[in-house]
């Protein structure tokens, strides 16, 4: 084993399908992980990463066997032990930091007894001994009041917290090995990169080995010295951090690379057509034939090799990929229309505010409004006909409140939207007229809950058309695969239902419901958030084809700043159900102006580990926004004292076209810039 | 979290009066009054004129409620057409006889069926599970008048280890009662051990499969401190509100079984007193019975409160 | 054009393809397929019994009681002469018909109310939960006792009343499917589009708690099976001479020390066809996806 701390030689995992096929999961995995090393597994679902982490640790989920191979940690095999000796290893050599901590931890145990627990089966500690590192783990991982949070329960932490509680619980048997599957998805972005920091300087600390299983690019650029793309079960590319994420000499790794938005990259990235085959539709040939710019006839009939490149200390799998080696590495992005937006007006948001505060019975008879701190409050945007706004914030920061009553689906407490100069838009539903809610549609977030599982394809396309046209019969039917060929789906689509259809072809169905209304302006709730990474750039591209096509204005939501950043003509930055900023988002992004705005951007993790995330403000996440003053006086750190406590910030224009809202004169903010 | 508990407390108090009306209203819409049924072809004459006073028939419907319900308050039931007696005197041993079959029976079967349905989630689809399940599912589908019959059949009358028929009179010693019990104890019991068993098995099988426990085992956490610290409480808790729905399935189970076995309780009381046209003992059985599962209900929601941690801290943080 | 390698090949089907499609998969596991066999076995018994029962079931014979079985009377003579074959033959029939039409009343007004509640929320939902508990909470037992003493046991009693019982039980689990279906985004995209209310429910609700509903009445069919029969046993269902398994049972107890045969008969008809119909349910529900594991039995 020597350097190694564990050797993985060929292994196949599967399982065996109703039909009594044998069905491969992870196929001739082959690769060594070094003492000290961080790895990265990239791969998207479906890739079997997650199947790989958890046979480093000997687990095999229920339902699933070794085909061959085997996983040796100090010179066994992990896969033939027994529960016995695995015991003896889980926790105290090789450790797992999980993807969901919140279902993670076990609900009726308080957090301190479980990182005990770990204590108490690893270590040879004495119980005051115990007590006490307890508190030094969870200092350790930076979460205050260390033996207040012990007496907690796993549900009363937020998603930062509960994350670095397992750092903690994996960390108390000294592992030489931690295993982390995507132990940032679904937090924060400002607390995404916090951990991630915490990760990084525990491994360098510690010299403990990890390997980081993730889809996210950019935070295994942050923590990897070396990376191990997987594709359809299979090892794909494998190499220093630097030689896969800047110069990816397999056409999988280039394409997706290619396909992920930059900050440092204006437009829209190139999309890779198709999406990766799911176990047991592996044809024959390379796995990613048919999704390659690269490949030739050879590639099509032969399985290429796993090949040892020396001089680049990199393997790959491809015949072509020299090919690749010499390709320019620049990225080409869709110039995006640089029209200038005309100043037409097609909604307007006046002094909206929105409250989810339910009123008592007494104020409900005398007909008074209660709430004096809205989730939402004064929110102020003009939306111009055929442009793209985007509305980024966290959780918590009303984005989504604010799109659902733009659609009619919750009350605004005060202020009026207002639709094309003219029409107050109620926010009730049934006080709409017909027209005003076909100009308006929404696409949600996820394309599994967003279409009726029990409707094919065709009945739900109809459903806009029949409602607003009343259109029936072979008119209804032409209309419907005019539809499906807009979102590059052909029309033997009408038939299936949504079980049958992969993320992306679903949400492709959603676009071309949302269009089939001929609406003026589409919503759009997160839309890519709930996709694979490669097949987010072909949805971003067909929406901006099909805006391009029909002049439609969408309003776009999203945490993710890099997608915002590739499609929208102008960005408002939410905090707490509070406008921060507004303008063009190309101004936005590069010189951002609002406190908060500089904390978010200064967050992004970039697919390059040359560029690093700067962390500007805690990690604190607020329950409430304050009742007086500026929203973002909890975490600020440029905060000038009571002003910002009691006093609203005023409305300041930049020189760039922003308009923010802070008490720090516009000057000197541009001066004080951390970025 | 006080509370909380004094909502419950509150809701069950509601849930019993709008019981307390379904009785009453339920009885009046019915064709024929208490007297009429009870007297029959004899529903004329003095008799009845003397039936209807001493029941208070005489009195409008709405009175006749308040009076009623202020006096169940109170304990008193009102009267028995048929035992010619206070309500109350008749409850009294039946209740105490149909309490020692329930409480028998429960305190056999709740232990006995966590301990079925642990084993049979632990040891699922092999041996252990496939015979005990079937002979849960035996259990559960066959209907309680059956089992008790056959119960009586192979044990009372083929192999005679025990009484058939219970044949004591009604105010009888523990002692004394005790070898007749048996049998309809074994014969209920039978039956709630299955239902509960099965239930407690699939909670404990979903715990098993949830990501917590997939946690915990990479943890290295031994397997039976597992099962016991992390799985157990976790898959008990909402047997809680099992235990209390099967509870309150006895309260009907039992009528057929005590037919069958002729045992004097309050199941062979519901019984005689509708075959006796006795209403005032009907509406009186009625709240009484629905008292129990409320009382039951609410304890077991009192239980699930305390219990959980989710609810006993009532914060949830995103 | 979109790589459609991937996505899985199925064409459109049928109505009749798709409930012979269920039916398959209900059969192809072994609990599934004793199920069905003894359900559908039953059925055709009790449709075609009365053409080929050899006797009258109601002739009373007195100097032919209580005989064993043998090559005349297969299934031996009852207490009052009657031959126990024909009597246990036709003894499903009134429980099969009065229970299979009181499950589906039950099914629809269950199904209805649950809707309603789940789709109305709030506080009309709480009320009427809270009203459905109290009556939950009165023994069945002793309410359809009271029922059948003061209406009688004609079919056109018992039918309505039992359907209404076992009704309570669907009233929840449709109530539960709808909160469920309710929550999801398409129902809101629907909503936002501005389709009326009664299209939302039937397009798109309806559809996706059906199964849930169909799997939970084929659970009460059999519960109430149960129940029905023993009503019966306890003299409160179908009355003499009609033969029911439950009112044979019940006669036949008092003599089984020497009488057995006329005992055991009702006792192995009763209890196959309840298990046959438990069993038939339970694949249904897997054959659907439904997970009932965690339901409350009654």
């Amino acid at each position: 084993m020597d350097n190694n701390i564990q050797i993985i030689k060929n292994l196949s995992i599967g399982f065996k399908s109703q039909k009594g096929n044998q069905i491969s999961i992870l196929r001739n995995i082959s690769t060594n992980i070094k003492k000290g090393e961080t790895i990265g597994i990239v791969g998207e679902s479906g890739s079997g990463k997650s199947t790989l982490a958890l046979a480093m640790m000997g687990y095999i989920k229920n339902g699933l066997f070794t085909i061959e191979g085997e996983c040796l940690f100090e010179s066994s095999n992990l896969l033939n032990m027994s529960s016995r000796d695995l015991e003896k290893i889980r926790g105290r050599k090789i450790a797992m930091i999980p993807q969901n901590a919140g279902q993670a931890l076990t609900p009726n145990l308080k957090i301190g007894y479980q990182i005990e627990e770990a204590l108490r089966l690893h270590t040879n500690l004495s119980k005051i001994e115990r007590e006490d590192k307890i508190s030094e783990l969870l200092n350790k991982v930076r979460l205050p009041s260390p033996k207040i949070m012990a007496l907690r329960y796993p549900h009363e932490l937020s998603g930062g917290q509960q994350q670095r509680v397992a750092v903690a619980m994996a960390l108390a048997g000294n592992p030489e090995l931690l295993l982390l599957d995507e132990p940032t998805t679904g937090l924060d972005v400002t607390t995404q990169a916090h951990v991630l920091e915490l990760l990084k300087d525990i491994a360098k600390d510690t010299g403990t080995s990890m390997v980081y299983v993730s889809h996210d690019l950019g935070a295994i650029a942050q923590v990897c010295d070396r990376v191990i793309v997987m594709y359809a079960g299979e090892i794909v590319l494998e190499g220093p951090v630097r030689k896969i994420l800047k110069e990816p000499i397999h056409p999988y790794t280039y394409g997706l690379l290619k396909s992920i938005p930059k900050l440092s990259l204006s437009g829209l990235p190139d999309s890779m057509p198709g999406s990766q085959p799911q176990p047991g539709y592996v044809g024959e040939g390379c796995a990613f034939y048919d999704r390659c710019d690269f490949s030739d006839d050879k590639c099509k009939v032969n399985v290429p090799k796993l090949e040892y490149i020396s001089d680049i200390d990199t393997s790959v799998r491809c015949f072509n990929h020299s090919d690749l080696t010499s390709k320019n590495n620049e990225q080409k992005t869709n110039n995006p229309s640089n029209k200038e937006i005309k100043i037409d007006e097609i909604l307007n948001l006046k002094g909206v505010s929105i409250s989810y505060a339910k009123q008592g019975i007494i104020d409900q008879f005398l007909n008074k409004v209660t709430d004096t701190n809205p989730t939402v409050k004064d929110i102020n945007i003009n939306i111009n006909k055929g442009e793209t706004i985007a509305l980024v914030g966290e959780s918590g920061s009303g984005k989504s409140t604010i799109l659902k009553s733009i659609a009619g689906l919750l009350k605004t407490k005060d202020g009026n939207i207002t639709f094309d100069k003219e029409k107050v838009l109620s926010g009730n539903l049934k006080e709409r007229s017909s027209e005003d809610l076909r100009s308006i549609q929404l696409i949600f977030q996820n394309p599994d809950e967003s279409l009726n599982p029990n409707h094919t394809v065709e009945q739900i396309l109809s459903q806009p058309l029949k409602l607003y046209f009343g259109l029936t019969g072979t008119k209804l039917k032409s209309i419907i695969i005019e539809l499906l060929e807009k979102v590059r789906l052909g029309a033997f689509y009408m038939s299936r239902y949504p079980r049958q259809l992969s993320g992306g072809e679903k949400q492709r169905i959603a676009v071309a419901r949302a269009f089939a209304a001929k609406p003026d302006i589409i919503l759009c709730d997160e839309v890519t958030s709930a996709l694979d990474v490669s097949v987010q750039a072909a949805v971003l591209d067909l929406l901006q084809k099909l805006k391009e096509e029909s002049g439609t204005t969408y309003i776009f939501v999203s945490h993710d700043l890099a997608v915002v950043k590739a499609i929208s003509d102008r960005v408002a930055v939410l905090y707490q159900g509070r406008l921060c900023e507004i303008g063009p988002s190309k101004n936005v992004y590069q010189f951002p102006s609002h406190p908060y705005t500089e904390v978010l951007i200064g967050a992004v993790l970039e697919p390059d580990p040359d560029i690093k995330p700067k962390l500007v403000a805690e990690d604190i996440v607020e329950e409430k926004p304050p009742e007086t003053g500026c929203c973002f006086q909890g975490r600020c750190p440029k905060i000038l004292g009571d002003k910002c406590k009691n006093e609203t910030p005023p409305w300041q224009i930049g020189e760039n076209g922003n308009a923010i809202r802070c008490h720090i004169n516009i000057k000197d903010l541009k001066r004080q810039q951390v970025l | 979290m006080f509370f909380l508990i004094f909502k419950r407390f509150i809701l069950g108090l509601i849930t019993l009066f709008i019981v307390s009306l379904i009785t009453f209203v339920g009885v009046e819409i019915l064709p024929g009054d208490a007297c009429t049924s009870y007297l029959e072809r004899e529903a004329f004459g003095v008799a009845l004129e003397a039936c209807i006073k001493r029941l208070g028939l005489d009195v409008p419907a709405h009175e006749r409620y308040l009076s009623w319900a202020y006096n169940v308050i109170q304990g008193d039931f009102g009267y028995s057409l048929s035992g010619q007696m206070q309500i109350n005197e008749v409850l009294g041993p039946r209740i105490k006889n149909s309490m020692v079959l329930a409480s028998a029976a429960i305190i056999i079967g709740i232990p006995l069926a966590l301990i079925l349905g642990i084993i049979t989630a632990l040891w699922r689809d092999r041996m252990p599970d496939i015979i005990i399940s079937t002979i849960a599912i035996f259990s559960m589908t066959i209907p309680e008048f059956i089992s008790s019959t056959l119960l009586i059949l192979i044990v009372a009358i083929w192999l005679e280890w025990l009484p058939g028929i219970v044949i004591v009179p009604t105010d009888v010693t523990f002692l004394e009662l005790l070898p007749n019990i048996i049998l309809p104890v074994i014969a209920i019991a039978m039956i709630m051990t299955a239902h509960m068993a099965r239930m407690v098995r699939s909670s404990v099988i979903q715990v098993m499969a949830s990501d917590y426990i997939q946690m915990a085992i990479l943890k290295g956490v031994p397997y039976w401190r597992m099962v016991f610290k992390h799985v157990l409480p976790n898959a008990l808790l909402p047997a809680i509100n099992v235990v209390a729905l099967t509870i309150a399935w006895l309260l009907g189970g039992v009528v057929v079984t005590e037919v069958v076995f002729n045992y004097p309780g309050l199941g062979r009381l519901v019984i005689e007193s509708i075959s006796n046209r006795d209403l005032p003992v009907v509406q009186a059985l009625g709240i009484i019975l629905a008292s129990i599962y409320v009382s039951i209900n609410f304890i077991a929601d009192l239980l699930t409160l305390m219990l959980n941690p989710r609810l006993r801290t009532l914060q949830t943080r995103k | 054009m979109e790589n459609n390698k991937n996505t899985f090949e199925e064409k459109p089907k049928s109505s009749l393809t798709k409930v012979l499609e269920i039916l398959s998969t209900m059969a192809s596991k072994p609990s599934g397929f004793i199920g069905l066999v003894i359900l559908i076995f039953h059925v055709i018994l009790a449709v075609t019994s009365p053409w080929f029962a050899p006797y009258d079931y109601k002739s009373i014979n007195p100097t032919l009681m209580l005989q064993a079985p043998s090559l005349e009377y297969w299934f031996g003579t009852d207490s009052l002469g009657r031959d126990v074959f024909t009597r246990t033959i036709l003894g499903g029939r009134t429980a099969l018909t009065v229970t299979f039409f009181g499950s589906i009343i039950a099914l629809l007004w269950g199904g209805l109310l649950g809707i309603f509640c789940g789709l109305v929320g709030g506080r009309i939902d709480d009320i009427v939960m809270r009203i459905v508990d109290a009556f939950l909470s009165i023994p069945w037992i002793l309410a359809m006792l009271l029922i059948v003493s003061l209406l009688g046991t004609s079919t056109e009693v018992l039918i309505p009343a039992l359907g209404f019982f076992y009704g309570k039980g669907i009233v929840r689990v449709a109530r539960a499917a709808t909160h469920d279906v309710i929550a999801k985004d398409f129902i809101v995209s629907a909503k936002a589009r501005g389709h009326s209310n009664f299209s939302i429910i039937w397009n798109e609700i309806l559809p996706n708690v059906r199964d849930a509903i169909l799997v939970e009445g084929a659970m009460r069919w059999s519960w109430m099976l149960l129940g029905f029969s023993s009503l019966s046993f306890l003299g409160f269902g179908v009355s003499p001479p009609t033969p029911d398994w439950g009112l044979m049972i019940s006669n036949a107890r008092g003599l089984m020390s020497f009488a057995w045969w006329a005992v055991i008969s009702p006792i192995v008809g009763l209890s196959t066809l309840i298990i046959g119909i438990n069993l038939t349910a339970d694949a249904f529900a897997k054959a659907l996806g439904i997970d009932r594991s965690t339901k409350a039995p009654v």
